[in-house]
């Protein structure tokens, strides 16, 4: 850690300039983060990003619309099948393609699972955040489980390439419903052993409650979407306010936070993955034979014009905004990821805080830098 | 031999604008219209409301209402519609520039607003000139324009009216030209 001082403009005192990152193992990716102290406590930040620009918008537009599926993938890298999925609904909107019944309920499942497998990422880093090893073990035993099941659906643990324009690649394999439902078995155990590890724990209670608040009205001037968020107690879930896909035909609640603390923002998410299991649950005993794939075109040319399509994806609100001139390639891309936004708000969280618990807010808010940056 | 890859990218560049230029000349086939309920309502509250600014034209892509507008009356129209009760667009979701390269009016600016407590959505579009892309910047009305204004600035060289710190977001300090735009050389870009 490099340290330097300043003279500060607000004080007597000798402020102190703590630099974190762009290489250190809490910052969740390439980021650095310009810290002010002023003894143990944090004056101001100054977010550095930018360190993993791909420029992927500027690459969609000289690919053609099927093969773009692949670099939404590299964006939240985490959340790959949710990341397919908002691309190709937004896609199907501008060619108004309809997707059968069954293509639907498999996007469904499989982006549902992988909600739960990257909240159980976040559980497990964010216990090592805390000071606990223990909790990156279930987590990461849990993760497994799914990325297991996403193995013998799609052929791969990460990089899909699964959900398609029009539908999804292949149809999944015989034994599916019969290894999601005990996938599912063995998740709501797992949610539940790893809510009583650390949800109560007494240290880090300690640590979490009362750290990094920012109010409702705060979060959503930032633009914070997702459970950090329904943390501050915004009932916002792009699932339901405005719903895609077939989510409207599911019951399932929407956790909510009351102060919007950091144990506020760890907890929804455990929450969440209880209501994801009911997702595939309802969605597991409705699953429709038939056809997987809409008949699209080898090589797709929507119709000139604009589309905005909003999804939820595990971190938050994930816009996809194409224009189409009416070619086979897009005439410009603009994603907008969830995290992207919510770092800014890392500014208001940080204020007034320690500097001991700035991992531990950074953590909270559970940023992917694959799609921060693009 | 191998295929010159600059060459061909400026092809394809070129196919493309001659379609966007005949996009008005109905050619090829537009999107649907098809507003649901919410949609309906706000495009005649909107109309009521925006009655004394006779410029503003409306109009429907997608099930999503578009507000087209000019930059100087965008901080007044930002402002009526994240006050105004029947809008109330508290959450900016996105700022998208896109480069129309060859139309008089070259970048578009468009911005996408959520209304939490209604559920509604608007596209607010503004066009700026090649010469000097100057729009009112909107961080005094939503905070989360910060990072997505810095962005466009960094990638396309839009200029904010009226904020400070436009410094480089994405790229790094010292970077020349903006990587964003259509004329920016992609294939044959080489950073060492």
């Amino acid at each position: 850690m490099q340290v330097n001082q300043q003279v500060s403009e607000h004080s007597d005192a000798i402020d102190l300039m703590v630099n974190m990152g762009p290489q250190h193992p809490s910052t969740h990716g390439v980021f650095r983060l310009v810290i002010w102290v002023d003894g143990e406590r944090i004056v101001r930040v100054e977010p550095h990003i930018g360190y993993l620009h791909r420029g992927s918008e500027k690459i969609c537009e000289s690919e053609q619309y099927n093969q773009i599926v692949t670099l939404f993938d590299r964006l939240d890298y985490v959340g790959n099948l949710n990341n397919e999925l908002a691309f190709c609904l937004a896609v199907e909107k501008l060619t108004e393609t309809i997707v059968p019944e069954r293509a639907e309920y498999i996007r469904v499942i499989l982006c549902e699972l992988n909600r739960i497998a990257s909240h159980m990422l976040f559980y497990g880093v964010y216990g090592l955040d805390a000071g606990a090893t223990t909790p990156m073990l279930y987590g990461f035993r849990e993760r497994e489980r799914v990325q297991e099941l996403f193995e013998s659906v799609t052929g791969a643990r990460m990089m899909h390439n699964y959900i398609r324009i029009g539908g999804v690649k292949e149809d999944v394999p015989e034994d599916f419903e019969k290894n999601v439902k005990k996938l599912l078995d063995d998740l709501k155990k797992g949610v539940d052993e790893c809510d009583q590890l650390l949800s109560q724990n007494e240290m880090f209670l300690a640590r979490t409650k009362g750290v990094g608040v920012i109010s409702g009205e705060e979060a959503l001037d930032y633009g914070v979407t997702g459970p950090s968020l329904r943390a501050s107690g915004v009932i916002e879930d792009v699932r339901v306010t405005d719903p895609y896909s077939i989510y409207e035909r599911f019951d399932f609640g929407i956790p909510v936070g009351s102060i919007g603390d950091c144990w506020d923002r760890y907890f929804v998410r455990v929450e969440e993955m209880r209501e994801s299991i009911k997702i595939v649950e309802q969605a597991l005993s409705q699953l429709p034979e038939g056809e997987i794939s809409a008949k699209v075109r080898r090589i797709i040319r929507p119709p000139a014009g604009d589309v905005f399509v909003r999804t939820e994806s595990p971190r938050g609100d994930l816009g996809v905004y194409i224009v189409s001139d009416g070619s086979d390639k897009p005439y410009r891309v603009k994603v907008r990821p969830p995290s992207f936004a919510n770092l800014q708000a890392l500014e208001t969280m940080l204020k007034d805080t320690y500097i001991a618990d700035a991992v531990l807010v950074l953590g909270s808010i559970d940023i992917i830098m694959g799609e921060v940056d693009r | 031999m191998l295929p010159n890859l600059s060459t061909k990218g400026r092809q394809i560049k070129m196919t493309r604008n001659s379609n966007i230029s005949s996009k008005s000349e109905a050619e090829t086939s537009t999107v649907a219209e098809a507003l649901d309920q919410k949609g309906s309502n706000l495009l005649k509250n909107l109309k009521s409301a925006f009655a004394e600014f006779p410029e503003m034209v409306f109009s429907v892509s997608l099930g999503m209402v578009v507000l087209k507008s000019g930059p100087g009356k965008l901080q007044d129209v930002c402002e009526l519609l994240k006050t105004g009760e029947q809008f109330l667009f508290n959450y900016l979701s996105c700022i998208t520039v896109v480069d129309y390269e060859e139309q008089e009016e070259v970048f578009e600016v468009v911005y996408h607003l959520v209304s939490i407590d209604y559920h509604h959505k608007i596209a607010i579009k503004v066009s700026l000139p090649s010469s000097n892309p100057v729009v009112p910047s909107v961080l005094n009305i939503w905070k989360s324009a910060d990072w997505f204004e810095r962005e466009a600035h960094d990638l396309f060289g839009i200029q904010f009216d009226g904020r400070k710190n436009l410094a480089p977001l994405l790229l790094y300090e010292g970077f020349d030209g903006y990587p964003g735009r259509k004329s920016f050389p992609f294939h044959e870009y080489e950073e060492w």
